[in-house]
């Protein structure tokens, strides 16, 4: 039996596909995927994100800790409210999870983590405690609503309340403001502007409802699928997992290898793959005929196969298809994708492939 | 509740078929299985001209989500296809019956046509499917 959020019963009444998800019943459409793109695109939409996991970690250990458990470095978390993007990785370098870990204060952060490898994340989290003197409290009270696009910001701050309006229309990207029940950050996974809201489970359908009457229109995990491969961001499990590390995955900029003296779990295998050479990277796919790129396909430069697409789909901002790819080091000529047995061009390019609702990239 | 008009046959495949009454037909695929599929933003289609036989894959609809097979519910040669939806396979979700059409066939054998599910007994098919 799949999972619920505190938002299941608003999805069936708005007439959602439902579809499992990392084991909870989610809402995939609300009628049309593409419509719910251009929404956030170009006004504001919302997403149930209330699967996602949030863990909060006190404790006077809490930095020392992190800066172990992250390849990304909390240290340049500089004031309160900041975020973080990170990977947790293993011994090997593979990819645990990626998440956004949020400077609370000295003794607090909160960390929000996928919502498919919630239990594997908290076991690892927990058994890294070890002598740290840190709590890990998993915030299973608390609900999540991202409102994303253009007008998110200005149709969601009416809707908060005065102390944290006027605080929230100050917040700059990837920072967060909270009073003793909502927390509301300028993150998202979108490549649009717009909020993430942590809320208790008991004030969420009703900010839903609100956001709602307000014009912002409920978007499925669909369109935040499409909305995030034309933003160029990775999903987990599809463009990197335990067996691909970072640097393979197109995120060497969240791997801190400054300052030398932090020791993070993963690094002696990122610093002998950066020696050795790096076998793999993640590239940006444009098909330049008709048809839609799909996650597994083949890629060949020159009849030789240099690796496979890990994420692909149509996109609706460009009206037409886009991925990522692994593919060997190096820059390839006359890159094929297999397609139904067939072989069709595709052009490599540089992503993020939208962002702010205009074109990002060279077609 | 999806669409599924009187008058029209159906294939398990969740093709449908329209008898033009002069050994041809036109095939589209349901209401129904647009529904399932989601947004269209792609379509495939037979050449005109190739003979084709009952279940033979012959066409592929790719949605936002995923791709695919449509399955020829009837044997025969292919007379026409629907060139609108190369540039807009969006007319099949909006117009499953009428502007979304896929092909035409020169049927071969009259009595495949009476294999075919009417829309009472497809209504019941797709929902036993859906549990």
């Amino acid at each position: 039996m799949d999972k619920k959020t505190i938002l299941n019963q608003t999805h069936h009444d708005l007439g959602a596909r439902m579809v499992p998800f990392g084991g909870w019943d989610m809402p995939v459409h609300y009628g049309s995927q593409i419509e719910e793109h251009h929404a956030i695109r170009q006004h504001a939409g919302m997403f149930d994100v209330s699967h996602m996991q949030i863990i909060d970690l006190k404790g006077s250990d809490c930095k020392r800790y992190l800066r172990h458990l992250l390849a990304n470095d909390v240290g340049k978390l500089k004031s309160t409210g900041r975020a973080l993007y990170s990977c947790m990785l293993n011994s090997q370098g593979g990819v645990i999870d990626d998440l956004i870990v949020y400077f609370m204060d000295e003794t607090w952060y909160r960390i929000v983590v996928n919502a498919s490898t919630a239990q594997k994340d908290l076991g690892w989290i927990m058994e890294q405690v070890g002598v740290f003197g840190v709590e890990v409290l998993p915030r299973s009270d608390m609900a999540m609503i991202a409102v994303q696009g253009p007008k998110a910001i200005e149709l969601t701050l009416p809707l908060l309340n005065e102390e944290l309006r006027e605080a929230a229309a100050e917040l700059k990207p990837f920072s967060a403001v909270w009073d003793p029940s909502w927390f509301v950050a300028r993150t998202g996974y979108t490549g649009e502007d717009g909020f993430e809201i942590l809320l208790p489970q008991g004030d969420c359908v009703a900010l839903w409802n609100d956001l709602a009457d307000a014009g912002v229109r409920p978007c499925g995990l669909g369109a935040r699928d499409t909305l995030r491969l034309e933003a160029g961001m990775n999903l987990y499990g599809q463009d990197m997992d335990e067996t691909t590390t970072p640097l393979a995955s197109g995120l060497g900029w969240t791997v801190a290898l400054k300052p030398e003296e932090r020791s993070f779990i993963g690094r002696g295998a990122l610093e002998k793959q950066k020696k050795e050479g790096i076998p793999q990277q993640l590239v940006g796919l444009v098909l330049e005929g008709r048809g839609i790129l799909r996650s597994h396909q083949k890629l060949y430069a020159a009849d030789k196969q240099i690796g496979e697409i890990t994420s692909g789909g149509f996109s609706p901002t460009l009206e037409r298809s886009i991925a990522l790819a692994r593919i060997e080091t190096g820059s390839p000529h006359g890159v094929d994708v297999e397609m139904r047995g067939k072989r069709l061009p595709v052009k490599v390019v540089k992503y993020p492939f939208v962002r702010h609702g205009k074109l990002a990239t060279k077609l | 509740m999806s669409n599924t008009p009187d008058g029209l046959k159906y294939a398990k495949t969740h093709e449908w078929v329209k008898d033009n009454g002069d050994g041809t037909v036109t095939v589209g695929i349901s209401d129904h299985a647009q529904e399932l599929l989601g947004d269209l933003v792609f379509v495939e289609l037979p050449e005109a001209g190739s003979d084709i036989a009952a279940g033979d894959e012959i066409a592929v609809v790719e949605s936002v989500k995923a791709a695919s097979d449509i399955y020829s519910p009837l044997s025969g040669k292919i007379l026409g296809i629907n060139e609108v939806l190369n540039d807009a396979p969006e007319s099949i979700n909006d117009s499953p019956y009428e502007e979304g059409w896929l092909f035409t066939l020169k049927i071969t054998d009259k009595s495949e046509l009476d294999a075919l599910m009417d829309a009472d007994a497809y209504t019941k098919h797709a929902q036993d499917e859906e549990h």
